[in-house]
């Protein structure tokens, strides 16, 4: 059997092809002009990976901001399922997903077959999205791949009382200006940068396994605060994290095969 | 008696200088000043302007009083009190018919209830997010490269108001600078600003409920553009202080409450 999941989203394209129960390929591309464009693109790099053609997949799943627009889609599903049922695809004990981009950060709830059960998020706030960090780490003039391990050499313990970003902002220029180290300051914003992701995490209830996607992810500093404010074990993914999400829209074509 | 109040906020710093005479209490300087990195330095340049406008010294003064987020650092002052408590009193000097005041801070937001004699009975405030505090509107006037005094008087010029996508300090701004590369009027642009500031109040205000008459203290009651959407989003009108400038409520207010201290000393 081979199915295919497409994740069109506005920054960068994604295509995942599945055969029987291997990912055969696993495509990202930044977006082009129009979503049509970027998912034939992607898919066609994906293909070729796998040394195949459109015609020899037997279902599509479309997912993302763009998925309306996918041309070759026998179906199509919300993020939030996907995401989900890529993690449980990866990890089949993840029970919670955290999903932390640049703009939004996402909880999901799975059940064992690694369906929704509960979701919320975050776009409507800065605080708690991987703009936060970005801001922080341009005020501080830290390049923002490097914050988590600069704060690895914390020595004192902070605390940083604003969640706003533009306040946050201003308390750690005052914070500079007062002396503190920047690890230290580095530390502090990512166990408040975890505060705010732990409470919008348990307001749907958290379960063993927890799963970190998502950019931020990338940034030991906040994986292993967040992991210290959950008192849990938090996970990772084995396979590109920005992946995650065609991969579910695959995964949920090979069950609608399966059916 | 004379008596001082002074209220050092995030943006500014102010200083009133007032005197009673058989009951009667009338202003007799002030000052407003850009604040300074720290309180103690913003206070006491606030204080020495106003004592200067008023021809007074500062061992002529009988009580002070010292409010705003500043207010622990001033080592002059007799007594330091909340914002709130001076914002209700400075308020009901300014406008004795006033039930509810709206103070829109530099970082902060506030809703107060009071009764006739200018005494708390509710309250609500946000310093917690940016959106809704002279913070929001000094982040967008920067973006636009005008000064906030200007916003508001371009805001007016608007025929179509823009809508924001976000009420979120940092996504707005990321949003104006989008209108503005597409060539959006900025008049229009200033309007959304406006637009966006008093959705983000009026749903403080709301939360509170409204008594009449209601008044608005803080830099935020210069800003007409502001004011006038406000009236619309909450339903009522918003009765404007002609007494004095409404900036020096929390200052104003900080000095009837050093009246009154001195006063219960005194008896």
């Amino acid at each position: 059997m081979i199915v295919a999941g497409c994740d069109i989203g506005s920054l960068t394209g994604k295509a995942v092809i599945i055969i029987d129960d291997e990912i055969a390929a696993g495509r990202v591309m930044r977006a082009v002009a129009n979503p049509k464009d970027t998912a034939e693109k992607v898919m066609e790099l994906a293909l070729a990976d796998a040394g195949l053609s459109l015609n020899d997949i037997e279902y599509v799943v479309g997912t993302g901001y763009g998925r309306k627009q996918i041309p070759f889609v026998n179906q199509v599903e919300s993020e939030i399922s996907c995401h989900g049922k890529g993690a449980w695809w990866s990890s089949p004990a993840i029970r919670t997903v955290i999903d932390i981009g640049g703009q939004d950060a996402k909880a999901i709830k799975l059940d064992d077959k690694g369906n929704v059960i509960r979701y919320t998020y975050n776009d409507k706030c800065a605080s708690g999205t991987g703009r936060f960090l970005e801001i922080m780490a341009e005020a501080l003039d830290v390049p923002l791949e490097e914050m988590g391990d600069i704060s690895r050499n914390a020595e004192e313990d902070i605390d940083i009382s604003s969640q706003c970003v533009v306040f946050a902002e201003t308390e750690i220029i005052s914070l500079v200006n007062e002396g503190k180290a920047i690890p230290d300051i580095l530390k502090a914003l990512h166990r408040a940068m975890a505060n705010r992701i732990v409470s919008l995490a348990k307001s749907i209830g958290i379960e063993k396994e927890v799963v970190i996607t998502g950019g931020v992810a990338k940034n030991i500093g906040e994986y292993e605060a967040l992991q210290e404010k959950l008192n849990m074990p938090l996970q990772m993914l084995k396979i590109d994290p920005q992946i995650n999400g065609a991969l579910g829209a695959a995964v949920m074509a090979r069950e609608a095969v399966l059916k | 008696m004379i008596v001082a109040g002074c209220d050092v906020g995030s943006l500014t710093s102010k200083a009133a200088i007032m005197t009673v005479e058989g009951g009667r209490v009338r202003k007799a300087g002030s000052a407003i000043i850009r604040s300074r990195t720290k309180p103690q330095e913003s206070a006491l340049r606030a204080m020495q302007e106003a004592l200067d406008a008023a021809g007074a010294a500062m061992e002529a003064v009988d009580y002070c009083v010292g409010t705003g987020y500043g207010r622990g650092k001033m080592d002059f002052v007799d007594e330091a009190v909340s914002e709130i408590k001076c914002h209700a009193k400075g308020a009901n000097w300014l406008l004795p018919s006033a039930r509810t005041v709206i103070d829109i801070g530099g970082q902060d937001c506030k809703a107060i209830q009071l009764d006739a004699r200018g005494n708390v009975e509710n309250f609500i405030t946000n310093d917690k997010c940016a959106s809704g505090t002279g913070r929001f509107l000094e982040v967008m006037a920067k973006v636009l490269n005008i000064d906030i005094a200007e916003l508001s008087a371009l805001s007016g010029k608007s025929r179509s108001p823009l809508t924001l996508a976000s009420t979120c300090t940092v996504w707005a701004q990321a949003d104006v600078i989008k209108h503005l590369n597409s060539g959006v009027p900025i008049e229009d642009i200033a309007a959304g600003i406006n637009t966006a500031m008093a959705a983000r109040v009026a749903l403080l205000v709301n939360s509170l409920g409204l008594k009449n008459d209601v008044c608005m203290t803080g830099g935020g009651a210069k800003n007409t553009g502001l004011v006038n959407t406000l009236e619309g989003l909450i339903g009522s009108s918003i009765k404007r202080i002609r007494k004095d400038d409404p900036q020096l409520a929390g200052a104003i207010g900080a000095a009837i409450v050093a009246k009154e201290k001195a006063e219960e000393k005194a008896s």
